[in-house]
C-alpha cells in the first residue's frame, strides 16, 4: 500500500472535489470502459448512505452553528492489492460512490494517474467549468444598470 | 388521556387504500415523476430540505409526491427518515463568501461592487396570471452575457466594516457547536441554538414574528444589507483522511439584515446584524430568519421590550412545525375515556347549579 506521503494532497483533494461533484452519467460513462477496470479490487466498506451535519457561520463570518443535515455516501475499497481509495459524495448514488473510489485509489499511482487525469478527471472538471459558467453569465445578464438622467442645467 | 382503541384495522387499511387512490388522481391524467417535482416544483423541494431539515432533493421531491403535496406533511416526512440514518461527522462551515453567485442583491447601496444581479426572482414580476403556462410546450430562453460574473463579490457588510460602523463577529471555534437535534433546548439559549432552531422553523411562523417586529412589536429597523443566493461547496474532514475534501455543492439563499443600533454605556452606535440562511432559493425564509434571529439578540443588546418576537422561550419552542403539528393534530386521535370523564365532571356541576338555582328560587 502507498503511504499518504508519497501522494500529494492538494493533487488528491484536488480529483477528489472534481470526482465529488461530478455528475454521476458522465462520470459511470467515462469509468465504464477503461482497462484500470480490470485490476482486481474488494471493498473495504461497502457504499454506505449516511447523514453529515452542514455548518455555517453567523453573518457569514462569525460564530458555527448547525444549519441541517444532508445526506452523503461514504464508499472505502482497495485496489491491486495496495492502494486505499476513499469516497464522500452528497446525495444517495452508491454507484457514484464506488466509481470514485475505485478512482482516488489509481490515481494515487503514478502508473496511472497521468492517464486517468487526462481521461476522466480533465473532462468531468471542464464540464463543470462550462456550467458554473454558463450559470454566471445567465445571472450577469440580470445585473442591474443603473444610470442617472443630466440634468440640462450647466 | 389517549386510549389503544381496537378494532379498526379494517377501516385503516382502507383509508389507506383510499388515500394512494386519492393521491394518484385520475388515471387519465400522467403521474408526476420525482424528477418533474424537483425541476418544476423547486422552491417546494427547497422549502421541504430547509424546514426537514436535510438536504435531498430526490428526497424531498419524494416526500411532496407522498403527501400530495402538503409540506408541512413532506417535511415530517423528510424528518422521520433522517433518523433512520447514521451521522458521518459535520462539515467544515459553508464558505458563503466564495459563493458561485446567482443571484445578490442589496437594499443599502445603489453602486456596491460587483452590481446588483436581480438572478431568478419573482421581483418586478406583475403577479399576473401566465396562462400560456397552461398549455404545454413552453420553452423559454434565459439571456446569456458574454462574461461571467467576478469570481468572489465583497460583501456589505465589509464596506461598513472598514468604517468601523458594524459590529464584528466573534469567533471561537474551540467552542462546541449546539445541536437542538441531540440536546434538549435550554435557556436561555445560545445563538448557535437559535440559529438552528431557525434554519428548521416554519417559514409561515417565522415571517409573521418577523413580520411583528417591523410593526412595531419590538422594533429593529431592519435593512436588506444583502441577499445572495448561488453555489457553494461542502467540506468535510473524513478520519480516514485527516484533511478537508470537497464532498458536493449546494443551493443556499443567505441573507444579512442591517439594523440601527443607538449604542449603550459600553457600547458604541453602529450596525448590528441578523442572519439567515437557508437551503436552496427560500428567500423570505432567509428574510424571515434574519429579522427574528436580530430580535432574539435584545436581551444581548440591552433592548429587550417584552415584544412576542425578542421572547425566545415562545419563539423557539413554537417554531417548528413538525412539533407543532403533532400537538395540535393529535386533538383528532380517540380522546373518548377522557371525554366521558369530562362528561360526568359537567353532568355532576350541572346537577349541582341545577339544584343550587332551584332552592334559591324556592327561597324568594
Amino acid at each position: 500500500m502507498l503511504s499518504d506521503a508519497t501522494v500529494d494532497v492538494s493533487a488528491r483533494r484536488d480529483w477528489m472535489s472534481v470526482l465529488a461533484k461530478a455528475k454521476a452519467p458522465s462520470l459511470l460513462e467515462l469509468w465504464r470502459d477503461r482497462p484500470e477496470q480490470r485490476l482486481p479490487w474488494h471493498f473495504i466498506r461497502r457504499p454506505e448512505v449516511g447523514l453529515t451535519m452542514l455548518r455555517g457561520r453567523a453573518g457569514g463570518d462569525g460564530q458555527r452553528f448547525n444549519l441541517g443535515e444532508a445526506t452523503v455516501t461514504r464508499c472505502s475499497v482497495e485496489v491491486d492489492r495496495r492502494l486505499m481509495g476513499h469516497a464522500y459524495l452528497l446525495g444517495r448514488d452508491l454507484q457514484h460512490a464506488e466509481a470514485a473510489a475505485r478512482l482516488d485509489a489509481l490515481l494515487q499511482d503514478p502508473d496511472y494517474q497521468a492517464e486517468l487525469l487526462r481521461a476522466v478527471i480533465e473532462p468531468l472538471r471542464h464540464a463543470q467549468a462550462e456550467e458554473r459558467a454558463l450559470a454566471s453569465r445567465k445571472a450577469a445578464a440580470t445585473t442591474v444598470d443603473f444610470f442617472t438622467l443630466v440634468r440640462g442645467e450647466d | 388521556m389517549y386510549v389503544a382503541v381496537k378494532g379498526g384495522e379494517r377501516a385503516i387499511e382502507n383509508a389507506h387504500k383510499l388515500l394512494a387512490e386519492a393521491r394518484r388522481g385520475d388515471p387519465e391524467v400522467p403521474e408526476l415523476s420525482l424528477p418533474q417535482i424537483e425541476q418544476q416544483l423547486s422552491l417546494a423541494v427547497d422549502r421541504v430540505m430547509t424546514e426537514g431539515s436535510l438536504h435531498d432533493r430526490e428526497l424531498a421531491a419524494l416526500a411532496l409526491k407522498q403527501a400530495r403535496g402538503d409540506m408541512i406533511e413532506a417535511i415530517f416526512l423528510v424528518r422521520a427518515y433522517r433518523t433512520t440514518l447514521p451521522r458521518f461527522g459535520a462539515s467544515e462551515p459553508l464558505d458563503t463568501d466564495n459563493m458561485a453567485i446567482r443571484r445578490r442583491v442589496s437594499a443599502t447601496y445603489k453602486d456596491l461592487p460587483g452590481g446588483q444581479i436581480l438572478g431568478p426572482t419573482f421581483d418586478y414580476t406583475h403577479r399576473l396570471l401566465d396562462f400560456a403556462l397552461a398549455e404545454d410546450g413552453v420553452h423559454p430562453e434565459a439571456r446569456v452575457a458574454d462574461d461571467p460574473l467576478p469570481q468572489s463579490m465583497p460583501r456589505v457588510t465589509g464596506l461598513l466594516d472598514a468604517e468601523g460602523l458594524i459590529e464584528s463577529s466573534e469567533v471561537d471555534d474551540s467552542r462546541p457547536v449546539a445541536d437542538v437535534t441531540r440536546e434538549a433546548e435550554s435557556f436561555p439559549a445560545d445563538r448557535d441554538a437559535r440559529l438552528q432552531a431557525l434554519a428548521r422553523g416554519d417559514e409561515g411562523f417565522l415571517l409573521a414574528m418577523g413580520y411583528s417586529t417591523q410593526r412595531g412589536f419590538g422594533n429593529t429597523h431592519p435593512f436588506a444589507g444583502e441577499i445572495r443566493m448561488g453555489e457553494v461547496a461542502v467540506e468535510f474532514i473524513p478520519e480516514e483522511l485527516g484533511f478537508a475534501i470537497e464532498i458536493g455543492e449546494i443551493t443556499v439563499t443567505e441573507c444579512e439584515m442591517l439594523n440601527q443600533f443607538k449604542g449603550s454605556d459600553t457600547h458604541a452606535p453602529k450596525f448590528t446584524r441578523g442572519y439567515g440562511l437557508a437551503f436552496g432559493q427560500c428567500e423570505r425564509k432567509a428574510m424571515s430568519m434574519a429579522l427574528v434571529d436580530r430580535a432574539l439578540r435584545a436581551r444581548e443588546l440591552g433592548e429587550a421590550s417584552g415584544a412576542p418576537a425578542q421572547d425566545e422561550e415562545f419563539v423557539l419552542y413554537h417554531s417548528d412545525n413538525v412539533q407543532a403539528t403533532g400537538f395540535s393534530e393529535h386533538l383528532k386521535l380517540p380522546h373518548y375515556v377522557d371525554f366521558q370523564s369530562e362528561l360526568s365532571i359537567l353532568r355532576n356541576l350541572r346537577r349541582d347549579h341545577d339544584t343550587k338555582a332551584a332552592r334559591k328560587e324556592a327561597a324568594e
